[in-house]
């Protein structure tokens, strides 16, 4: 980070260097998979497993934030820890500013926490409850070799920074504090080593309303201020919708359908997208919804249906849906910025409501 | 209201309740009133803290007996809540009011299977054979349209996804008719396409059953979406009533108002949203006036000096403020539609 904005402030780390310059993405992501396994029988042996992330891609450009949507179980956390590199993944390759992590002659873990942090979705449980939260703050500058005073002087700022002031909350323990409160001592902690990009993992869904709209505001300013990177996961469409540059909607293990946030609202191409965004209550009784737009439950993600693995709830499956497993593309040959694994957006793909192939000359 | 005007299912006066330990009196409930009708659905919403789980659950007595002060009155139906003997609570517990839980894993017990669950607690109230009781449970669970009911009996809970775990949960409590439902945030944990699944379903049943309920939340959607009424609690008290168009679209109250600019609802992006400034009050030392004048932009000197009494906004719709006229002219003029 630039030494005037600092001013006479304690100096944190040194933001870790932009290498790949403005173009390169901050992350590429390729076929990354996690699956899960169940033990069970006589031997405890493996008998089944979840695909909790199932051939996941996709890029996070350089300041922007990407929100993730999609049902519970569909494998949001468990793409961010595999992200984080707190995972093992079963397959695929991660590309951080143009370096790939955890090869020879890659970006090391230690250099990835450098550049990535995580909010955790379950923040009550990951703050030490031992701790006054000022030591929980300074403890990643720390193992990061940094002096402990200084240690502490910055988690002392940090704290001031998400507006909790040091002198009353710095030597306070987690139990000692509200919801809002510890999800803020959460996002200091993860800005502790200074990085350059943040996963929030549901970071504002505990709070209530006017906690979040405080803690959002202040993700806004941190972004600005730090010059971060977000990827925001969240089960909230209106606040997917307020922060997110670009959106990536997940089902079952699998993205569906991906791009630029107006887009996805305003013309959604997946169905499970159109009916996730029909689900969006308004604060209007005027406005109430009568009819499910979905029903059922996602099916098991220990055997998910074959073909596209939305098809049971879909209103147009057809035959093809069932054979085939549709791929992520951009739909009817549009730009590549929106894409989407839906046979009906594919020319030729099979199903009655696709467009007909297109002839080649 | 007329001299005609039915008996209300619940009455609630003056309610207070506080924790007492060594170290601190903590007033979590300071004089709360509401009534609740017969197949009225009444939302309780207000900040994290506000009181709104104790309320509900002193409708059951469900507080530690020894660290609780509790004072007013409840009735519920022809019960004296406060009058009861612990075991004539415990038939009303169930089979006049029963409750719903935010997190289904701490009503169900993890060791029975769901149609023995059920089974039992509708044995346990109304009497009969098990074999009546097991066909009760199947019924329960074709009602809150549990898909493949038979096999689902059988299931224990950590078989079940959540939403099929909730809806077990409300199977369950709906198994001896209750005529009033308690739900507390039933549906924080479900995702959107499940909530609303869930959601019409409740209101289905209750107007099915002329069941009187309950409903907390801090979702304001969730509130448009079920209650009749609302009720805005703040540090221990209701600091605003009416129905629920009146409360979300012609808030009197300055915190309601709070709350809803606060709500991210399309809002541009790029732009801060309107965020209620400060912190809650501390419930071990509450100060002598009105308890969000500290964080209100309509506060003027006499909001401090005691709390504000109620006034009417409208028709059935009261808000605990002295500056109803200004907190109005600064709702958003799209909102009066
Ligand atoms: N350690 C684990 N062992 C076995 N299964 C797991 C484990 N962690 C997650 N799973 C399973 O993997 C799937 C994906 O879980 P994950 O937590 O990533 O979902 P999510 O999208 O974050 O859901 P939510 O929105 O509820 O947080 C789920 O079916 C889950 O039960
Ligand atoms: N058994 C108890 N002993 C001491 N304090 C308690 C007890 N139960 C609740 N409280 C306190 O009473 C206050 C009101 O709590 P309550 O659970 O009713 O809040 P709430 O409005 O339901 O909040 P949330 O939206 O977070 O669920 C809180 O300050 C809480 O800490
Ligand atoms: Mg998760
Ligand atoms: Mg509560």
């Amino acid at each position: 980070m630039n030494t005037e904005a600092q001013g006479a402030a304690a100096p944190m780390l040194d933001q870790p260097a932009d290498r790949g310059g403005r173009a390169q993405p901050m992350l590429i992501a390729q076929g990354l998979k996690r699956y899960f396994p169940i033990r069970g029988g006589l031997l405890n042996r493996r008998v089944a497993e979840v695909k909790a992330v199932d051939d996941v891609s996709f890029t996070v450009l350089k300041g922007e934030t990407l929100g993730v949507v999609g049902e519970s179980g569909c494998g949001k956390s468990t793409l961010a820890r595999l992200l984080m590199h707190l995972l093992v993944m079963d397959a695929g390759s991660l590309i951080f500013d143009g370096d790939p992590v955890g090869t020879e002659q890659g970006l090391s873990l230690r250099d990835l926490r450098r550049n990535l942090q995580m909010v955790f979705q379950d923040s009550y449980s990951s703050l030490n409850p031992r701790l006054p939260i000022e030591e929980s703050i300074a403890y990643s500058p720390r193992v990061h070799g940094m002096e402990r005073g200084q240690a502490k002087r910055i988690a002392r700022e940090l704290l001031q920074r998400v507006g909790l002031r040091p002198e009353y909350f710095g030597g306070r323990y987690p139990h000692e504090l509200s919801g809002g409160q510890k999800q803020r001592v959460n996002i200091a902690r993860a800005l502790a080593l200074n990085p350059r990009m943040l996963i929030l993992d549901e970071a504002v869904s505990a709070l209530d309303k006017s906690v979040e709209a405080q803690v959002l505001n202040l993700l806004g300013e941190l972004k600005r201020e730090f010059n971060l990177t977000y990827m925001f996961i969240s089960h909230d469409l209106h606040v997917v919708q307020y922060i997110s540059d670009r959106v990536m909607v997940m089902y079952l293990g699998q993205v569906v359908e991906f791009g630029p946030v107006d887009t996805i609202y305003a013309q959604p191409r997946h169905p499970y997208t159109a009916a996730l965004l029909e689900c969006r209550l308004v604060v209007d009784p005027a406005g109430r919804i009568d009819t499910p737009p979905l029903v059922g439950d996602p099916p098991n993600p220990i055997n998910p249906p074959s073909g596209c693995r939305f098809r049971t709830r879909c209103p147009h499956a057809e035959t093809v849906c069932e054979r085939t497993v549709p791929a992520l593309g951009a739909w009817n040959g549009n730009t590549a910025a929106h894409l989407v694994a839906c046979h009906m957006a594919h020319p030729g793909s099979g199903h009655s409501r696709a467009a007909p192939a297109p002839v080649v000359h | 209201m007329g001299a005609m005007a039915p008996r209300p299912l619940v009455e609630v006066r003056d309610l207070q309740v506080s924790f007492v330990s060594r170290e601190a009196t903590v007033s979590a409930v300071n004089g709360v009133s509401f009534t609740v009708m017969p197949g009225e659905v009444l939302c309780i919403i207000g900040e994290s803290g506000s009181g709104k789980t104790v309320t509900m659950r002193s409708l059951l007595r469900l507080h530690p007996p020894r660290r609780t002060v509790i004072r007013g009155h409840m009735r519920v139906g022809d019960h004296d809540i406060l009058a009861l003997s612990e075991r004539a609570m415990n038939q009303v517990r169930g089979a006049v009011i029963s409750m719903v839980f935010q997190e289904p894993m701490t009503a169900l017990d993890p060791v029975y299977t769901i149609g023995d669950q059920i089974a039992e607690t509708v044995i346990r109230h109304e009497g009969g054979s098990r074999r009546a009781a097991m066909a009760r449970a199947l019924e329960l669970l074709n009602l809150v349209k549990v898909p493949s009911p038979e096999r689902r009996l059988r299931a224990y809970p950590h078989e079940l996804s959540g939403g099929l775990r909730q809806r077990a949960m409300i199977a369950l409590a709906l198994s001896c008719r209750p005529s009033l439902l308690l739900a507390d945030e039933p549906t924080t944990a479900l995702d959107a396409t499940v909530q609303i699944q869930v959601l019409i379903m409740l209101r289905r049943l209750q107007e099915e059953f002329g069941m009187g309920v309950i409903f907390v939340t801090h979702d304001l959607g969730v509130a448009a979406q079920i209650a009749d009424k609302v009720a805005v609690m703040y540090a221990g008290r209701i600091i605003e009533y009416g129905s629920v168009a009146d409360v979300l679209l012609r808030p009197a109250h300055p915190y309601t108002l709070g709350l809803l600019s606060s709500t991210v609802h399309g809002q541009t992006r790029d732009a801060e949203i309107e965020a209620i400034p400060g912190s809650p009050p501390d419930l071990r030392a509450l100060p002598p006036g009105c308890s969000f004048a500290p964080r209100c932009r309509f506060a003027v000197p006499p909001c401090t000096a005691a709390f504000p009494p109620t006034a009417l906004a409208g028709l059935d719709h009261a808000a605990s403020c002295l500056q109803i006229e200004a907190v109005r002219g600064a709702v958003p003029a799209h909102a009066d539609a």
